[in-house]
């Protein structure tokens, strides 16, 4: 007999992990069935989430950290047991600031975020004004930290928005946006209907951004710990299962039927490669590293991500900086991790921190077994940030 | 915080004309209010901002609902509209609300008893339309169900030259024996023939 778990999702490519886990048969090796529920809106999940209508839910990765801190509403503690997905995300803008970005000699170069954040700063009159599905997201994240370091100041000259990727186009089209950011399959939606063009892919800002999380209540956690591993082996099963390019194509398939994204498995391959469709000329780029679901220890939960975005939102909000940092830490369940997939093969770092940015290239580190390596996780002006110096 | 007039200024978000009226219709029933309906999604969070309500009512399922989040970040912590739900004290209050479908956002600083009778009618509100979407999607599958049958009815009647109560007793047969409902047969005998068509 199966336990049956209620899992909430927004329709986006990489809700693949935890879909996956039920569709490929990781839940049922586990004794669970995932019963789904696609979500209309982020909030509505995180709702029903606090509430207990749903146990688990594909999360924004910096939402249990904004909950840690008080801010978004409810105060309910939400954790993350581990990252779904790395990077994933593009930024797109209409296509006629993209023509004008082209006009002044626009690099090819994908990865040039520098370039790309000061061609398109120079052909827009400021405020720029940039759509991100939700105010507590990566998405928004990586503008403020791409668009800041390039010397545009928020909210004087840079204004962020939250439009639901849906209505990207329509606020495109009034106005309302100049550019966007968001997850697939939004950015080839847009491309295809013609609307955009992508210019940069989240990636290009931070090398090795965690996008989703895998989120319950803590209350959760604490009812059935062996419920609870059994969920964990699941979905990381299905994230090792999903990093294997070969599976690229039954993944694409199965995300595409109506009751899941309802979206042609050909768009959906896009993001799954990384080799995206760009402009509505069929101009195509190869992204490494676009999508990431399991490589360089993509699943754990490093406890510096979550402080990086807790001091990122504490100081645009003016909170207390180490308050933040330390409530934020305790959201990132590094400890479950270790507890619940070192039996099963998972890959354990030496350490639940690190300094993020660090690497540029391919690292071997410290490990449970010693064959560890971690992607690289650069920002793109080479900054890099320490966790232990927020205390 | 008190706003300088004492009525409450209520924000009520629904494209659905008719379910805005009514909701109008039931807020006022509750109290004196200064209310306002959008309807259209564009620009929601400045729209709102602009208006400068206390409370801002939502259905839960409205896929505008994540430009409102903007709202709780605006401005100096002490300013923002924060508070979702009664002054996020009053658990069982709020996940009535949450239990009914609708969505509350509450500018920070203004007394529960204020906001309580809001959305006690709200969640009152919330739950008629609920249970009435819930009576239509009922009634629509009975009918589809309906059709089925007898289209079933009509093909065994044909098939076998039989009359239609014995058509109808022969599907309630095959039922019970295969443990499933008459309308799952008919369907089954529908599909059938039209790929042996």
């Amino acid at each position: 007999m199966s336990e049956r778990l209620e899992i909430g999702y927004i329709p986006l490519l990489d809700a693949a992990p935890v879909i996956i886990a039920e569709e490929i048969g990781f839940a049922r090796e586990e004794g669970l069935e995932l019963a789904f529920h696609r979500e209309p809106s982020w909030s509505a999940l995180r709702d029903k989430l606090a509430f207990g209508k749903i146990d688990a839910a594909h999360m924004l990765s910096p939402v249990p950290v904004a909950m840690s801190m008080g801010l978004g509403g409810l105060a309910s503690a939400i954790d993350a047991l581990q990252i779904l997905s790395v990077n994933g995300t593009v930024v797109g803008v209409s296509r006629e600031i993209a023509a004008r970005m082209h006009a002044r000699g626009l690099t090819r170069d994908a990865m040039a975020a520098a370039a790309v954040g000061r061609a398109l700063i120079d052909v827009h009159r400021q405020p720029l004004k940039v759509g991100v599905p939700f105010p507590f997201s990566m998405h928004a994240e990586l503008l403020y930290y791409w668009l800041g370091a390039l010397g545009l100041q928020a909210p004087q000259q840079l204004v962020v928005r939250t439009v639901p990727p849906p209505q990207m186009p329509a606020a495109l089209e009034a106005g309302e946006i100049d550019a966007f950011c968001v997850g697939e399959p939004w950015g080839s939606i847009a491309v295809e209907r013609g609307l955009a063009e992508i210019v940069l892919p989240g990636c290009a800002i931070w090398r090795f951004a965690p996008e989703k999380v895998l989120a319950v209540r803590r209350s959760f956690t604490d009812e059935a710990p062996g419920r609870l591993a059994s969920l964990m082996r699941a979905v990381w099963r299905a994230g090792r299962w999903l990093a294997d390019p070969a599976h690229h194509m039954t993944t694409a398939e199965i995300l595409a039927q109506p009751r899941y994204l309802d979206v042609s498995a050909e768009t959906l391959e896009r993001g799954l490669s990384g080799r995206l469709v760009v402009s509505s000329a069929g101009e195509i780029r190869r992204i490494d590293r676009f999508l990431m679901f399991a490589d360089g220890a993509a699943q754990f939960p490093w406890r510096s991500q979550a402080v990086w975005m807790a001091t990122r939102l504490a100081e645009r909000l003016g909170l207390d900086r180490s308050e933040a940092a330390e409530v934020a830490r305790r959201t990132f369940r590094a400890d479950l991790y270790r507890a619940n997939l070192a039996d099963i093969g998972a890959d354990l770092p030496g350490a639940s921190e690190k300094v993020e940015g660090a690497l540029e290239s391919i690292t071997p580190v410290a490990s449970s077994t010693g064959r560890l390596f971690l992607g690289p996780d650069s920002f793109f002006d080479g900054r890099i940030f320490d966790p232990s110096l927020t205390e | 915080m008190e706003p300088a007039s004492s009525k409450l200024r209520i924000v009520v978000v629904e494209p659905d004309q008719e379910r805005a009226h009514q909701f109008v219709d039931v807020l006022r029933s509750a109290g004196d209010f200064e209310l306002t309906v959008i309807g259209e999604a564009s620009a929601l969070a400045r729209r709102i901002a602009a208006l400068d309500p206390d409370v801002v009512l939502i259905d839960i399922e409205n896929p505008s609902r994540d430009s409102l989040e903007e709202l709780t970040m605006a401005a100096g912590p002490t300013e923002r509209a924060v508070a979702m739900f009664v002054d996020r004290s009053d658990g069982a209050l709020t996940a009535a609300a949450v239990e009914a479908g609708i969505s509350a956002y509450v500018v920070d600083g203004l007394r529960p008893e204020r906001i309580k009778p809001v959305l006690d009618a709200a969640i009152a509100r919330f739950k008629m339309v609920s249970r009435m979407r819930r009576e239509l999607e009922a009634t629509k599958a009975a009918l589809a169900e309906r059709k089925t049958i007898d289209r079933a009815k009509g093909l065994l009647m044909t098939a076998r030259g039989i009359g239609e109560e014995e058509a109808y007793a022969l599907l309630r047969r095959a039922a019970m024996d295969q443990g499933k409902k008459i309308a799952e047969v008919a369907g089954a005998i529908v599909t059938a023939a039209e790929l042996l068509r």
